[in-house]
């Protein structure tokens, strides 16, 4: 029999050639296979290692960043060792331990909206593990005009969603994309990412998996992938569903555009700005003992992991709580990374007229990392 | 009775409760109730026009409101209405 698989691979990959579906030409259609791994975190862990196990056989890894310990929890590619290192460099070495039949490309980069067409026009598929709606509305929008399938899938805390996006049909137009679902992304602040809000462990293991199973379907053509339809899954009270997903006449997606902007991230020009201080300035206060007041405005829990001893007044409740925000001394409001003490002075600026409150720049996170590494990190 | 099913990130606002029962008769009406007996949810959901914001959608059953008569879509009683809103958790 004709076929490019070595007797090692065949005996490798021999439960899916004995599936009759699947077989050797489903299998080459795996070694010939290209797939775009965006984020090698949570969910990128399960799906690199199952699409290396299965022997798709050039792979992609996007993630600029470096093992942490909170990442343990839950990213399974990686090992207490691991730990500081670059999570493209692990990742490529572990999945070339499990599978040698593999072309492993890394890419130690932020994926961003100057290289993003240039990296997925060299694969057949995207799987998109990212974490943040910037990146999401990215990755969508570049598979859009790319004309690639974007495998979706995001988690938070309990709940996992999984789609295929931009599938072709038969008659060659392409099937529901993310932005037909979601046409804009919420305000910062009220959907929590996984760092503020949490994960279960596990979570991305289930979620990731069914993702690698998409990508595997979309390569094969094997079994009908998961496009025009969302899958739901709520890991507490163990339901799952399955909802429709139309394209819209309304979504137009043209070129890339400024996504930090999009999502709310980035003030427009015409947002006034908010003071801030550094976490260099707001060491010297501290340690001359500076009269100020200082507010975190992050969650309780947030709070119980890393705190600088400020009085927690949580981002919802500012407006009710206002009255415990000084206004005859300098307030320093933080939270993780400066996201929503901004939001917090720029509510409390509109509503009270408060113009003595500063944003802690980089929150509690550039704290940690330039003058206190005691303080935990998550 | 008819059941609203509340999402993770939106349960803050529904005193961690994940399932809303209701006796609406329209998707409107049954979001109504809900708003009406979780008053900080409303702004989370709708906007001032009291549409449903963009990173929401709202099925009835496995349908997308919008693909039937939107707010005006009968709800059985023992219709199930999904609230499904943006996550873009992953990687970290």
């Amino acid at each position: 029999m004709n076929h490019n698989l070595s007797p090692a691979e065949m005996a490798r990959y021999a439960r899916h050639i004995a599936i009759p579906e699947f077989g050797i030409a489903g299998q080459e259609k795996l070694k010939a296979g290209r797939v775009l791994v965006i984020g090698s975190g949570g969910l990128g862990s399960p799906v690199l290692l199952y699409l290396a196990a299965a022997g798709v056989g050039n792979i992609g890894i996007v993630d600029f960043d470096v093992v942490d310990d909170s990442n343990l929890q839950r990213q399974v590619l990686f090992t207490t060792d691991d730990v500081g290192k670059s999570k493209a460099e692990t990742a490529k070495e572990r999945l070339l331990a499990l599978n040698p039949h593999l072309n492993i490309t890394v890419f130690k980069t932020r994926f961003t909206r100057e290289n993003a067409l240039e990296l997925v026009n060299q694969y057949d598929v995207v799987a998109d593990g990212t974490d943040n709606f910037p990146t999401r509305y990215l990755v969508n929008d570049t598979c859009v005009l790319a004309g690639k399938v974007n495998v979706y899938a995001s988690i938070f805390q309990f709940e996992g969603q999984v789609s295929v996006f931009n599938y072709p049909n038969a008659d060659g137009t392409r099937g529901p994309n993310y932005r037909d679902m979601f046409p804009e992304p919420p305000p910062p602040g009220l959907v929590p990412n996984c760092a503020e809000g949490g994960v279960l462990g596990v979570l991305p293991g289930i979620i990731g998996s069914m993702q690698a199973s998409e990508v595997i379907k979309v390569l094969t053509g094997v079994g009908e992938p998961l496009a025009g339809r969302l899958f739901l899954f709520d890991a507490a009270s163990f339901t799952t569903r399955i909802l429709k997903v139309h394209s819209s006449p309304d979504t137009k997606i043209t070129e890339l555009i400024n996504y930090e902007q999009f999502c709310g991230l980035e003030s427009p020009a015409d947002q006034k700005p908010v003071k801030e201080i550094t976490v260099q300035e707001l060491n010297e206060w501290m340690v001359q003992g500076a009269d100020f007041q200082l507010i975190d405005v992050r969650e309780p829990h947030e709070y119980a992991i890393a705190n600088l001893d400020g009085e927690l007044i949580p981002l919802g409740t500012v407006a009710a709580a206002a009255h415990k925000f000084s206004k005859d001394k300098k307030v320093v409001v933080h939270c993780r990374s400066g996201v929503r003490s901004a939001k917090a002075i720029r509510e409390l600026e509109g509503l009270f007229g408060f113009d003595n409150l500063y944003n802690l720049k980089g929150g509690i996170l550039a704290w940690s990392q330039e003058i206190d590494a005691a303080v935990p990190t998550y | 009775m008819a059941k609203i099913i509340i999402p993770t990130p939106l349960r803050k606002f529904t005193d961690n409760s994940g399932v809303f029962e209701t006796t609406g008769t329209t998707v409107q009406e049954a979001i109504q109730q809900l708003t009406q007996t979780h008053t900080n949810l409303e702004r989370h959901l709708l906007d001032d026009h009291k549409n449903l914001r963009s990173f929401i959608r709202v099925y009835l059953g496995e349908d997308d409101i919008n693909s039937l008569q939107k707010g005006a879509t009968s709800v059985a009683k023992d219709a199930v209405i999904s609230i499904v809103p943006a996550i873009a958790g992953g990687s970290h």
